[in-house]
């Protein structure tokens, strides 16, 4: 696949974006790059494959009765409340036979930095005691989806999950750094600056929910939230040595929650234990009808009762994986077998076309929920986007286009198929899979800021659960000579959250990692 | 190489249901004070979620049902990717792969069958205004009818001319209204037309080119518009040229179409399955049920009512699809004569909101317009006498004819009975 100037622009137009022509070259060469790492799908005989599009238990008919829901409605002045532009109750639009006005951002005022971390956007109450990841909306309070586009803005709403929380009695403290609209791994691609790691101010927290991760590592707050597409809870985390949830796709209602991928983001939570993390969990997870997608009649039905075995799957201990890590997963497995687990190697023949199904699948979906933000009834206008956005915005218009769909948005949706046979098919021998949640210990800030792919091949790990809609639970199990934290991940069946979070307890009474906390 | 006609219409009609095909906002929008009923989900809010409507859903299939479609059981909502102030999340939700319902017809008076090629449920987007404001031209959006449950028909290229849309128009019309899923009303723009027109070897083999007319508020403009259209194509084409792939307006008062948009290549709208909403799996047992909901349609209404009633043929249609009337006929038929109040209503156009007039009683028949009935009908007559009795309601619909209906049609019957037997007696 030759990536031109033609194609570039073409892609652009198709996304709705304004390219420089520098950005035209630059973003041209790292779309064929990516594209020709993508083409290790070729690989794959995907022939007679059915595609999957959702990891819903095969869930239909989620519809609604024809009742008016005026709790729900906005007052004109809500509505029109977040819009740079109205007249007499209108929001106001460019004229639209007039030709295309070409927009440049004009730079926003710089954000403060509120705290040494940048893990912080919004202060909000300093008497709560919830962490947010600001791709939740809160109402009145600014969202910003670590996205200049939505700097400022304040949502008329509150995610379901905020709403469920507040209820429990927690109170919101602060909005939280991330990854501009979850795009990223390492917190780093954040429209606000880059997170730290407390561990080491030199290195990434991991992300995107890189703030989230790091006020829960400080003891700022007990509990955050954050969302995992394709481990952005997990990854930051295992570099923070702190647990986090990425639950069963649907678990927790996604209603109120910024799309970055609608088919794999799930909310999630961060917590120092497994004790709390399950707490917290049981009091927000649940069906909402606000959210089609949360409505599984699975949910209740337990997938695995209790754990007897766990499987080491062979293809994430292979050559990528660093050494030390290697030894410290080797060593928690010990450390369950003394208590009486039985432990086998398993394959996930598929897991490694993980990421490559991944930036087909994710990109098709964010370039589409990224389609909404034209900056007439909230936030700015798309020039306001930054670079992964603008990369991911043209991958996906790219793998959906007429031509290409085919070949790429629905071949990955087939490999995604593959991938949740072989969880199936190893979930026949073993309880739990037990693997390392990134190939290598937090790295230094901007080591891989340039080279996009190798960016995304560090979701390598996380990209086979987030695929097939499992639930993966990450949490601390030790640490490198250099005193960097290493976590490990279980992956269950659908709705084994309960026997996911009995074995992390059991394994946190045996080890102490995760009662280690930064130096501030 | 011959060219003909070749009409497609696409037709999106609103559904009346209470709320919004995705969310619990009001569907009744007309009329409402600007963005005053929105929610989060049609305002497209950052992390809102749709949640389809079961009743649309329903009623998007009794239309493909009444049309004579095939129902898709599995089905699901897809994405359709394009900017506009409009739309308000950079996508609509719509149909593409597996719409609710697929290859139906729909037949015209001629016996001509315009097939149906989808019946699909999609939401409807904003209403805009383009406005001049402080000497700026700028686009004013109202999100009101933003998420109201839009089904579109689209036929396929079946139809010859302009009086040809006209008629599958009404007709379409008229069906839908019988199922009380939607007013249909050109005016509030709950039906509106968009025909694409080209001069081709056949429906089969399309031109290289094809142009649609947008923003038709009438049939008659339809209809106009149509004719215009293929005039001005025939004439471009017999001079060699080929006709500009566009979406063109219609002007009423110049009677003519004008260039709107030149659209050089086709859109790319980038479909693909909305991950937000699960499919749909229906059982043909649920279908049927819906089937059973089907009222009578009113082509086979009026011909019952011909029969049943020995109402005119144009009276009984134009009860049979106005529901209104064919309410106030149905609630009154039993105390006044059928006959004579379906003329109250259609041609004396009482007013609905009264109850009919009582004076209305029958009058003894007058025999000499039997004998003169007879008379001008001598083929029925003998086409009585060879057994073919059921001539009688014919016989009798022509009495109520010469009498305005003010008679009693069994009585008139009875009468013209009598007299066929003493004629027979004679004969």
């Amino acid at each position: 696949m030759k990536v031109d100037a033609v194609l570039v622009k073409h892609i652009a137009k198709l996304g709705n974006i304004d390219l420089s022509d520098t950005e035209i070259k630059l973003y041209g060469k790292q779309i064929q790059q990516i594209l020709q790492y993508i083409e290790t799908l070729s690989q794959v005989d995907t022939q007679n494959v059915k595609p999957t599009y959702q990891t819903l238990d095969n869930t239909t008919n989620v519809w609604r009765e024809d009742k008016l829901q005026p709790e729900r409605g906005l007052t004109q002045a809500e509505a029109l409340s977040q819009a740079k532009k109205t007249y007499q109750g209108y929001f106001v639009a460019d004229h639209v036979f007039s030709d295309a006005i070409r927009k440049t951002s004009t730079k926003l005022a710089k954000r403060r930095q509120i705290d040494k971390f940048n893990a912080v956007l919004t202060e909000v109450n300093s008497k709560g005691n919830l962490g947010v990841k600001d791709l939740f909306c809160t109402k009145n309070i600014e969202t910003t989806a670590g996205s200049a586009v939505l700097s400022g803005y304040k949502p008329q709403y509150s995610a379901t999950v905020i709403q469920k929380l507040e209820k429990a009695g927690y109170l919101v403290k602060n909005k939280l750094n991330q990854d501009a609209w979850g795009h990223g791994s390492s917190g780093e691609n954040s429209d606000f600056g880059a997170t730290k790691n407390p561990w080491d101010m030199s290195r990434v927290p991991g992300g995107s929910s890189s703030g989230s991760a790091v006020v829960v590592a400080t003891g700022e707050v007990e509990i955050a939230t954050g969302t995992d597409t394709c481990g952005s809870i997990r990854m930051p985390a295992n570099f923070t040595n702190i647990c986090g949830l990425k639950p069963t796709y649907g678990a927790l209602s996604r209603y109120g929650v910024i799309a970055f991928a609608s088919s794999l983001d799930c909310p999630g939570l961060f917590a120092r234990s497994v004790v709390k993390l399950k707490t917290v969990f049981n009091q927000v997870a649940g069906a909402d009808l606000q959210d089609p997608t949360s409505q599984s009649p699975a949910r209740n039905k337990s997938g695995v009762k209790k754990i007897k075995t766990i499987g080491l799957p062979k293809e994430f201990f292979a050559a990528g994986l660093d050494p030390e890590i290697k030894k410290l997963m080797a060593s928690a497995a010990d450390k369950l077998k003394g208590q009486g687990f039985s432990v086998k190697t398993v394959s996930l023949p598929h897991s490694q076309f993980g990421v490559a199904a991944y930036y087909l699948i994710a990109p098709t979906e964010t370039c589409s929920n990224l389609s909404r933000y034209d900056g007439v009834r909230y936030g700015q206008h798309r020039s306001y986007f930054g670079p992964e956005a603008k990369r991911r915005i043209m991958l996906g218009s790219f793998a959906a286009s007429a031509g290409y769909a085919a070949k790429y948005y629905e071949n990955a949706a087939k490999v995604r198929t593959l991938i949740v046979n072989d969880f199936e098919a190893v979930f026949k021998q073993v309880d739990v899979i037990m693997a390392p949640v990134a190939p290598m210990p937090p790295f230094k800030i901007g080591a891989k800021t340039d080279n996009p792919l190798e960016m995304y091949l560090s979701d390598i790990f996380a990209a086979p659960a987030s695929l097939a809609g499992l639930p993966s639970l990450a949490l601390p199990c030790g640490f490198t000579k250099n005193n960097l934290p290493v976590g490990m991940q279980l992956i269950g069946p659908r709705w084994s959250e309960s026997a996911l979070f009995n074995l992390g307890e059991i394994y946190q009474k045996i080890t102490n990692w995760h009662l280690q906390k930064p130096k501030l | 190489m011959k060219l003909q006609p070749v009409i497609g219409l696409e037709i999106h009609v609103e559904l009346k249901t209470k709320t919004g095909m995705f969310c619990g906002c009001s569907a009744d929008h007309f009329g409402k004070p600007p963005n005053t009923n929105t929610c989060p989900v049609c305002l497209g809010l950052p992390g809102a979620l749709p949640v389809p409507n079961h009743q649309a859903i329903d009623w998007a299939i009794m239309i493909g049902l009444a049309l004579d479609c095939r129902v898709n059981l599995e089905s699901s909502f897809d994405r359709k990717h394009y900017f506009y102030p409009d739309l308000p999340k950079g996508y609509q939700i719509s149909q593409y792969d597996d719409p609710f319902c697929q290859a139906g017809k729909l037949s015209l008076a001629s016996g001509k069958i315009i097939r149906i090629n989808r019946v699909h449920l999609e939401e409807d987007t904003a209403k805009m205004q383009h406005q001049v404001i402080d000497g700026q031209k700028m686009t004013l959006v109202d999100f009101n009818r933003s998420g109201v449950p839009l089904v579109e028909i689209v036929t396929e290229p079946d139809i010859a001319s302009g009086e040809e849309a006209k008629e599958f128009l009404k007709k379409l019309r008229d069906i839908i209204r019988s199922l009380g899923v939607s007013d249909c009303d050109m005016e509030k723009g709950s039906m509106r037309l968009e025909p694409n027109i080209s001069w081709s070897e056949s429906p089969e083999k399309l031109n290289n080119y094809k142009v649609e007319i947008k923003n038709l508020n009438s049939f008659r403009f339809a209809q106009q518009g149509i004719d215009f259209e293929l005039k001005r194509q025939k004439e471009l084409l017999d001079q060699g040229k080929t006709p500009v792939q566009e979406t063109r307006g219609y002007n009423p008062q110049k009677r003519a179409t004008f260039s709107q948009r030149v659209k050089e290549t086709s859109a790319d709208y980038r479909y693909f399955p909305d991950p937000d909403i699960p499919p749909i799996v229906l059982t043909r047992e649920y279908v049927e049920n819906l089937r059973t909901k089907l009222p009578q349609l009113p082509e086979a209404l009026a011909n019952e009512m011909v029969n049943k009633f020995h109402l005119s043929l144009s009276t009984a249609q134009l009860l049979s699809k106005d529901q209104l009337k064919l309410a106030y006929f149905n609630q009154y038929k039993n105390q006044v004569e059928p006959f004579e109040l379906a003329n109250l209503i259609v041609n004396k156009k009482i007013d609905l909101d009264q109850p009919p007039p009582t004076k209305a009683a029958s009058r003894a028949v007058d025999p000499n317009i039997i004998d003169q009935v007879l008379k001008e009908n001598a083929d029925a007559v003998a086409k009585y006498r060879t057994g073919k009795t059921s001539v009688i309601g014919f016989l009798v619909g022509q009495v109520m004819r010469l009498t305005g209906g003010k008679v009693d049609p069994k009585q008139v019957q009875d009468k013209l009975l009598k007299a066929l037997q003493v004629r027979n007696l004679q004969g």
